[in-house]
C-alpha cells in the first residue's frame, strides 16, 4: 500500500502530460518518386470509424475485394465518443485510418500525419482547392484553411433546404424560391394554410437552428468572412452587420411561429421522422439524408440551395468533407493513404460514395460521376454541388469553429433566442466572446 | 512475549485489509489526489500542462455560467431530497398499516421499480412522457388544461423542475423501502401503549414512528442530497443541460469542460469544489441525525 501510495504521489510531482510520449512533428521522409501502394504482402489496416455511416464499411469491403491482401480491423463508436477519445486513441494506439472530429487540437499536439507528401505523390494538390481547404492547417494548428494537409474526405456533403413537394403544391409553390423574399412568402403562406412551415431540431446539446442561421448569413453577406471566422483567422469576428441582419431575420421567423412550438425539445431523429411523415414544408439539412429521403419519401422530396437576397445573386452552402486522417505514428500509413486516393479515384468507390453516402465524391473535377436517377433528391443535391463550386460558395459549418463552440455557445444561445431570452445582438456578442476565450484556450 | 503476539496479530489483520485497501488507494484516493493536482494546471489532456495555481478556482467562483450550474444543483435538492423523503414517509406509513394484505406487496414492488430500471432507460422514457405529444400533455388536454401543455423539457421555466420530477420518481422507491425497513424494527408494544393512551394515527406517527426513524431518514437525506448535487445521468439523457443552460448541473459541466472543451484543469477545479460542497452538505446531516440514545 505504501508503495502504491508512494508511486501515485511521485507521479503527482510532475506536470500532467509530461510523461506522455510526444510524437514529433518531423516531416515524413523525402517524397518517393512513385506513389505508395499497399504492396502484395498480407496487411491489416486498423480503422476507427463512426457508427451509423454504412459508407465506410461498404468502401472497405470493396477495397478488400480489389486488393485481397488488405484486411481490416475496425472499431466503431458514436461521433461524440470519437470526439472525446480522439486525442487519447491517437496518442496511445494510433489507428491507420480514423474518422476525425475538429482537427485543430489534434494537429496542435502532433497527433496527425502530415499528408503533404502523399498529396504530391497522388496528385491531390491538382484537385479543386476548395475540396481540401477545410483540412489544411497552418503550422501549430492555430489557423485552418491554409498550410499543410492533415486529413482527407471520403466524400463531401452539401447543405440546403429540403421541401415536401405535396405540401408545396398545396400552397401553390411550383418552383423553388429564387430570392429570400420568395422564401418568406412561401413560409407565410404555409403558416396561413395551417402547415408547419419549417421542420427543424434545436433540443439537447444540438442547436439545429444553426443551419437556417448560417444559410441566412450567407444570403445577407459573403461567405468568405464566415469561413475566416471558422478557420480562426486572427481578428475574425462573427459579430458583423450582415450576420446581425441574418440573426434578426431568424428571430422574425421564430416570432412568426414558423418553427414547431416545441423546437427546443426536438432532436435530430425526431425532426427527420416528423418531416418524413409530412409535418413540415421546409427543412434545413444536408445531403447525407438524400438517399434516405429518396427511399422514404420517394418522389415527394425536393432540394434547393438557400436563395440569395437579390435575384440572381451568388449561392452559398455549408459543405464539408467526411474527414478521415492517418495517425502520426500509424504503422501502415502508406497503405491508408493509398486507400484514401482509391476512394476518390476508383469508379466503383465513387459510385459507393454517391449511392450509399449520398454525397459528392472527392477527386479531380473531371472524374467520372456515377449515374443518378432523374427527379431524385440525390440528383438535385449533386447538381447543387456544381452550382456552389461555380459560385465559390462553399462554407464550413459555424459549429466547427472550435471543439466546444456548438454545444457550449451556439446551442444555448439559439435555444435562448427561441425562448425569447436572448436578442440577435446579444447572441452574436455572446458567441464571439465564447469564441475568443476558446481560441485563446481557457 | 505477549506484546510480540499482539503485534503479529495486528500484522495478520493488515494482510486481510490489504487487497481492499490497495483497490481503495488506486481507484479512489489516487484519482482524488490527481484531480486536485490537475485543478492547479491549465491542461488540454494531451500536451504538457502549465502551472496556474488557483486561477481555475477563481474562475469557478467568478464565471456566472459555472456558478449557475452549482445553484441549479442546489435547487434540485428540493426535488431529489425533500419530495422522496416526505412522500416516502407517508407511503411507508400507509403500507405498514396494510402490511399483511397483498396490496402492500404490490405497492412496494411498484414503488421500488424505478430503482431497478437503469437510469438511462428511465430518462428516455420520461423524455417521451414529457414531450409535446407525450402522455403528460395528453392527460392535461383530456382534463381541459390544454393551455398549460408544452414541451416540458424544452421550456426555460419547466426544464429544471421536470428533471427534478424524474429524480424524485427514481429516488422515491429507495426512500420508501429504507423507511419501511426502519419501521419494521420499531417495537409494536410502543404502538399498543400509545393506542391505549388514546393516540390516533397522526399522533402515533409523530410521536413514535418519526423519532424512531431518525437514522433511516438521515441515510435517505444524505443519499438523495448527494444524488442531487452530483446528478449527471438523468440530466444528460433528458435535457443535456438545455434549453439555454436552464438545467445545467455541475456534473454535466465537468464532463463538457473536460471532454468537449478540453479544459481538464478547470473541470478538475469544479469537481473539487463539487466534492467539497457534497461533503459540506453530507457531514451536518450525518451529525444531526446521529443516534444519540
Amino acid at each position: 500500500m505504501v508503495v502504491i501510495l508512494g508511486g501515485s504521489l511521485a507521479a503527482a510531482c510532475a506536470a500532467p502530460g509530461s510523461g506522455n510520449a510526444q510524437p514529433t512533428a518531423a516531416a515524413s521522409s523525402a517524397p518517393a518518386s512513385s506513389a505508395p501502394t499497399c504492396g502484395t504482402e498480407p496487411i491489416t489496416l486498423k480503422g476507427y470509424f463512426e457508427t451509423g455511416f454504412p459508407i465506410a464499411k461498404a468502401l472497405t469491403d470493396e477495397f478488400t475485394k480489389q486488393h485481397p491482401n488488405v484486411t481490416w480491423d475496425i472499431r466503431e463508436d458514436q461521433f461524440a465518443v470519437i470526439t472525446q477519445n480522439a486525442p487519447r486513441v491517437l496518442a496511445d494506439d494510433p489507428p491507420d485510418l480514423m474518422r476525425l472530429p475538429q482537427v485543430s487540437e489534434l494537429v496542435k499536439n502532433n497527433l496527425l500525419k502530415n499528408l503533404d507528401d502523399y498529396a504530391k505523390q497522388f496528385g491531390w494538390d491538382k484537385w479543386p482547392a476548395s475540396q481540401l481547404e477545410q483540412m489544411r492547417l497552418a503550422p501549430g494548428g492555430a489557423v485552418r484553411g491554409e498550410g499543410s494537409l492533415y486529413a482527407m474526405g471520403l466524400n463531401f456533403s452539401m447543405t440546403g433546404v429540403f421541401y415536401n413537394k405535396k405540401l408545396a403544391e398545396q400552397i401553390g409553390m411550383t418552383t423553388p424560391p429564387e430570392t429570400l423574399a420568395d422564401l418568406d412568402a412561401a413560409l407565410a403562406k404555409a403558416k396561413e394554410a395551417g402547415l408547419a412551415p419549417i421542420a427543424q431540431f434545436n433540443g439537447g446539446a444540438t442547436g439545429g437552428l444553426a443551419f437556417p442561421l448560417q444559410n441566412l448569413m450567407a444570403s445577407y453577406g459573403p461567405s468568405a468572412p464566415i469561413n475566416e471566422w471558422i478557420y480562426q483567422k486572427p481578428g475574425a469576428t462573427i459579430d458583423t452587420p450582415s450576420n446581425l441582419q441574418a440573426t434578426q431575420h431568424l428571430e422574425k421567423w421564430i416570432k412568426a411561429g414558423y418553427f414547431w412550438k416545441d423546437v427546443n425539445a426536438v432532436d435530430y431523429a425526431t425532426m427527420m421522422s416528423r418531416f418524413m411523415k409530412g409535418d413540415g414544408l421546409f427543412m434545413f439539412d444536408g445531403d447525407w439524408e438524400s438517399g434516405n429521403l429518396d427511399k422514404q419519401m420517394a418522389g415527394n422530396a425536393g432540394f434547393f440551395l438557400m436563395p440569395p437576397v437579390q435575384a440572381g445573386g451568388k449561392r452559398a452552402a455549408m459543405s464539408a468533407p467526411l474527414t478521415f486522417g492517418i495517425g502520426a505514428n500509424a504503422k501502415n500509413a502508406d497503405c491508408a493513404a493509398f486507400y484514401l486516393d482509391w476512394v476518390a479515384t476508383d469508379t466503383k468507390a465513387r459510385t459507393i460514395g454517391v449511392q450509399i453516402g449520398g454525397s459528392h465524391p472527392m477527386g479531380p473535377a473531371d472524374a467520372p460521376m456515377p449515374p443518378v436517377a432523374a427527379g431524385t433528391v440525390t440528383e438535385s443535391t449533386l447538381g447543387a454541388g456544381a452550382q456552389i463550386a461555380k459560385d465559390n460558395g462553399s462554407m464550413d459549418f459555424i459549429a466547427n469553429a472550435t471543439g466546444a463552440i456548438y454545444a457550449k455557445s451556439w446551442t444555448p444561445n439559439l435555444q435562448k433566442l427561441v425562448g425569447g431570452e436572448q436578442t440577435p445582438e446579444g447572441l452574436l456578442k455572446s458567441v464571439q466572446s465564447d469564441y475568443q476565450t476558446q481560441v485563446q484556450g481557457g | 512475549m505477549k506484546a510480540a503476539v499482539k503485534r503479529r496479530r495486528n500484522w495478520a489483520g493488515w494482510l486481510f485489509v490489504l487487497p481492499a485497501a490497495a483497490f481503495y488507494v488506486v481507484f479512489v484516493i489516487q484519482p482524488l489526489f490527481m484531480t486536485v493536482q490537475y485543478s492547479l494546471y491549465k491542461w488540454d489532456g494531451i500536451g504538457v500542462a502549465t502551472w496556474t495555481g488557483f486561477q481555475n478556482y477563481l474562475k469557478v467562483f467568478t464565471d456566472p455560467d459555472l456558478f449557475a450550474a452549482i445553484f441549479n444543483a442546489v435547487k434540485l435538492i428540493a426535488f431529489f431530497s425533500a419530495v422522496p423523503v416526505v412522500l416516502g414517509l407517508a407511503i411507508a406509513a400507509t403500507i405498514r398499516r396494510i402490511a399483511t394484505s397483498r396490496l402492500a406487496l404490490v405497492a412496494r414492488t411498484v414503488i421500488f421499480l424505478p430503482q431497478v430500471i437503469p437510469l438511462v432507460a428511465a430518462g428516455i422514457t420520461w423524455s417521451w412522457l414529457l414531450s409535446s405529444t407525450g402522455l403528460v400533455n395528453q392527460l392535461l388536454t383530456y382534463i381541459g388544461l390544454e393551455k398549460i401543455t408544452r414541451a416540458w423539457l424544452g421550456d426555460f421555466s419547466t426544464a429544471l423542475p421536470a428533471v427534478g420530477v424524474i429524480g424524485a420518481w427514481v429516488l422515491l422507491g429507495l426512500c420508501t423501502l429504507l423507511l419501511l425497513a426502519g419501521m419494521s424494527k420499531i417495537d409494536p408494544a410502543l404502538y399498543e401503549a400509545a393506542r391505549l393512551d388514546g393516540a390516533g394515527p397522526f399522533r402515533e406517527f409523530f410521536s413514535i414512528t418519526l423519532p424512531s426513524l431518525r437514522q433511516e431518514i438521515g441515510v435517505c437525506v444524505t443519499v438523495t442530497v448527494v444524488a442531487a448535487l452530483a446528478s449527471f445521468d438523468i440530466v444528460y439523457i433528458s435535457t443535456q443541460g438545455g434549453p439555454g443552460n436552464a438545467s445545467m448541473v455541475p456534473g454535466l459541466e465537468i464532463y463538457y469542460l473536460a471532454f468537449s472543451e478540453r479544459q481538464v484543469g478547470l473541470a478538475s477545479a469544479l469537481a473539487v469544489v463539487l466534492t467539497a460542497l457534497v461533503i459540506a452538505c453530507a457531514l451536518p446531516i450525518q451529525w444531526l441525525t446521529r443516534d444519540r440514545t
